[in-house]
């Protein structure tokens, strides 16, 4: 019961918000009072898995194969915690940062709706089930995206959905194929499976293999399939592009990391070719973001580019001994916490700075150093964190990366890593050097330019909710730099529970041998 | 039956990306339906196709026939539907709206955003 509470919590929010959509705060209240109760129940998840090892919820009382099964191992736990982080976050942050027309509209409870998915994404066992989460968060995510209306926000809505339904309809179309060859869909049974399969028919594994990685690429966004990203992040609210920069493109990471080291069975082929995709998506991204100057489409840019180390992680599953791969995988789980939470963080406070300034444009900005110093003290904190420097959260997460790299004697490849965080290092000082430090442009800045139907005249309760999740962010990347054993052994467990193959099948299956299942009397044509 | 479902599923891959590719973004539903249907049909083929022998239990015996149709790909052909169906419905409305919006229906004319 437990283990689907971080699926339940987010659905019964979005129901309530939608039945109270007329009381505005009644609603909030909810939204709030949900996020909540989704943050309590991931960490007692969390400390559950932690103590008593692997969770598995048979849903509806059907034993695996047969049934679909949630699955909470403790990457899938981790990454359930750091959402919960980030909703909270971005939830408070929306009390001021999203106008109240667009909280009438349903913002909260499509906010949930994604939610429900993301969690559930992370929590399954099933890889029909992580298609289903995975439409659940697409259709959250389509409804906050075009919210509000506006030319920006529907053109941004026609490229997201198309491109959002051709991965969906690539990765339906591998997870039949699967079908076809496995006869299972249960992940800790496919393991066992496609292993097989692999050996009497690889080129089949490998094709399926192929369609997976597009639809995931397609998610994660990854060099070449990348180019949505910049030009549908910039479009809604900013409390939007941090949600969808922690979580959307995260969840792809996610599923590629799943079913890259347990699904699949490993294949030199596929990691070669997710080593050259990791190191073009960090160039690629990083230089993208020179092109950019408005301090959000930067940061969106810059999404692209640290994909790429947590890709690099995956690749590195191809190293000859273990040890190396852990460390690989254990570098990619690190990267993408301190990534989800630093670059929420990094995107909350561009909305920030758009809402004092009515501008998010480099060059119109410039001197809020004199006038707002604790935002430009938070930001250069993030900022710093992302680019990793010691000592905070990025520090290690780049150090584990180019570690694995260094391990597995992959040079060029960590040599790009270290390059494209000394640009990620100068990019991040340029903005911040343009909109804190360097004089301020004439003529001089407007008042703050904010909406007519917007919630203002209450300074003090906006600033605490503007910026109170940003210093949240930021005392927790910061004592992650510091204290960083506690993340650390929990990556290294998750990589050992994905990397020992038998880990999954044991706690899945039960008592019941999984290899009984499946039909093997329809003869399948290849 | 399965040389005739392959080629269908081809031909349905095919029209679905033409149409993705044009620049009218009604034809891009159209597209996406198609490439739904193409996807539903490349699972049922792959969980194997089977004649006159469906999944049900007669009153006398206890499990179906041997070599009975697999009735899991149909169930999770159900739920693509219902899924696509949801997604496309939102997708219409979208375009609609975006016609509103812009008030032109090709992709071309929809890049004010872009860099």
């Amino acid at each position: 019961m437990l283990i689907a509470l971080p699926i339940i919590i987010p659905l019964l929010t979005a129901c309530a918000c939608l039945l109270f959509g007329h009381r505005a705060r009644l609603q909030r209240a909810l939204a709030v009072l949900g996020a909540f109760g989704l943050l309590v129940a991931a960490i007692t998840l969390f400390v559950r898995v932690w103590t008593d090892g692997v969770q598995v919820l048979h849903v509806g009382g059907w034993q695996a194969p047969l049934g679909i099964s949630l699955v909470a191992d403790t990457l899938a736990t981790l990454m359930v915690l750091v959402a919960a982080v980030i909703h909270l976050a971005v939830t408070i942050y929306s009390l001021e940062n999203v106008d109240v027309r667009r909280h009438r509209y349903g913002y909260f409870a499509f906010l949930n709706v994604m939610l429900m998915g993301v969690c559930g994404a992370f929590l399954t066992g099933d890889l029909f089930n992580l298609y289903v989460w995975f439409e659940v968060m697409l259709i959250g995510s389509f409804v906050l995206l075009v919210l509000g209306g506006g030319r920006a926000q529907m053109e941004a809505g026609i490229k997201y959905v198309t491109v959002s339904l051709l991965s969906s309809a690539l990765f339906l179309a591998g997870v039949g194929v699967i079908y076809g060859i496995a006869h299972t869909l249960n992940m800790a049974h496919l393991s066992e499976r496609l292993a097989v399969a692999a050996e009497t028919n690889p080129w089949l594994v490998v094709a399926v293999s192929v369609l997976l990685l597009l639809a995931f690429g397609i998610k994660a966004a990854v060099f070449p399939l990348h180019l949505w990203l910049p030009d549908t992040y910039r479009a809604p609210r900013p409390a939007v592009t941090a949600a969808f920069g922690a979580l959307l493109t995260k969840t792809g990471v996610y599923a590629l990391i799943r079913v890259f080291s347990v699904v699949l069975p490993p294949s030199d082929y596929l990691f070669e070719l997710l080593a050259v995709i990791a190191g073009l998506t960090m160039v690629v991204g990083v230089l993208g973001a020179v092109a950019q100057s408005h301090i959000r489409h930067i940061l969106n840019v810059h999404i692209v580019s640290q994909i790429g180390y947590m890709v690099m992680g995956v690749a590195l599953l191809n190293a000859s001994d273990a040890a190396t791969r852990q460390l690989a995988l254990a570098a990619a789980v690190v990267y993408m916490v301190h990534n989800m939470l630093v670059k929420t963080n990094l995107l909350m406070l561009s909305g920030v700075i758009q809402d004092l300034t009515g501008t998010e444009r480099l060059s119109r900005l410039g001197g809020l150093l004199s006038r707002f110093p604790v935002l430009a003290v938070i930001f250069l904190v993030s900022a710093l964190s992302l680019a990793g420097l010691p000592p905070s959260s990025g520090f290690w997460a780049k150090l584990g990366v180019i570690q694995a790299g260094f391990n597995a004697q992959a040079y060029v490849l960590t040599s790009i890593a270290v390059f494209v965080g000394l640009l990620t290092l100068l990019s991040m000082l340029k903005i911040w050097s343009e909109v804190f430090w360097k004089p301020a442009p004439e003529p001089p800045i407007k008042s703050p330019a904010i909406p007519a139907d917007d919630t203002l005249g209450r300074g003090a309760r906006r600033r605490v909710f503007l910026l109170a999740p940003s210093v949240a962010l930021v005392v927790l990347s910061m004592a992650i730099g510091l204290f960083p054993q506690p993340l650390l052994a929990t990556a290294r467990r998750a990589a050992n529970e994905l990397l020992d193959r038998a880990t999954p099948v044991a706690s899945v299956a039960g008592n019941a041998p999984l290899s009984e299942f499946g039909r093997p009397d329809v003869e399948v044509h290849p | 039956m399965f040389v005739v479902m392959a080629i269908l599923v081809g031909a349905l891959y095919a029209a679905a990306l033409y149409l993705l590719l044009a620049r009218s973004t009604v034809k891009l539903i159209f597209g996406l339906l198609l490439l739904g249907h193409a996807a539903n049909l490349l699972i049922f083929s792959a969980g194997g196709l089977v004649r006159a022998n469906p999944a049900i239990v007669h009153s006398d015996a206890e499990v179906p026939l041997p070599g009975y149709a697999d009735p899991i790909p149909q169930a999770l052909i159900l739920t693509a539907i219902v899924i696509s169906f949801a997604v496309l419905a939102f997708a219409a409305v979208l375009v609609k709206r975006a016609y509103v919006e812009t008030g032109t229906d090709d992709s071309e004319e929809m890049r004010t955003t872009e860099q």
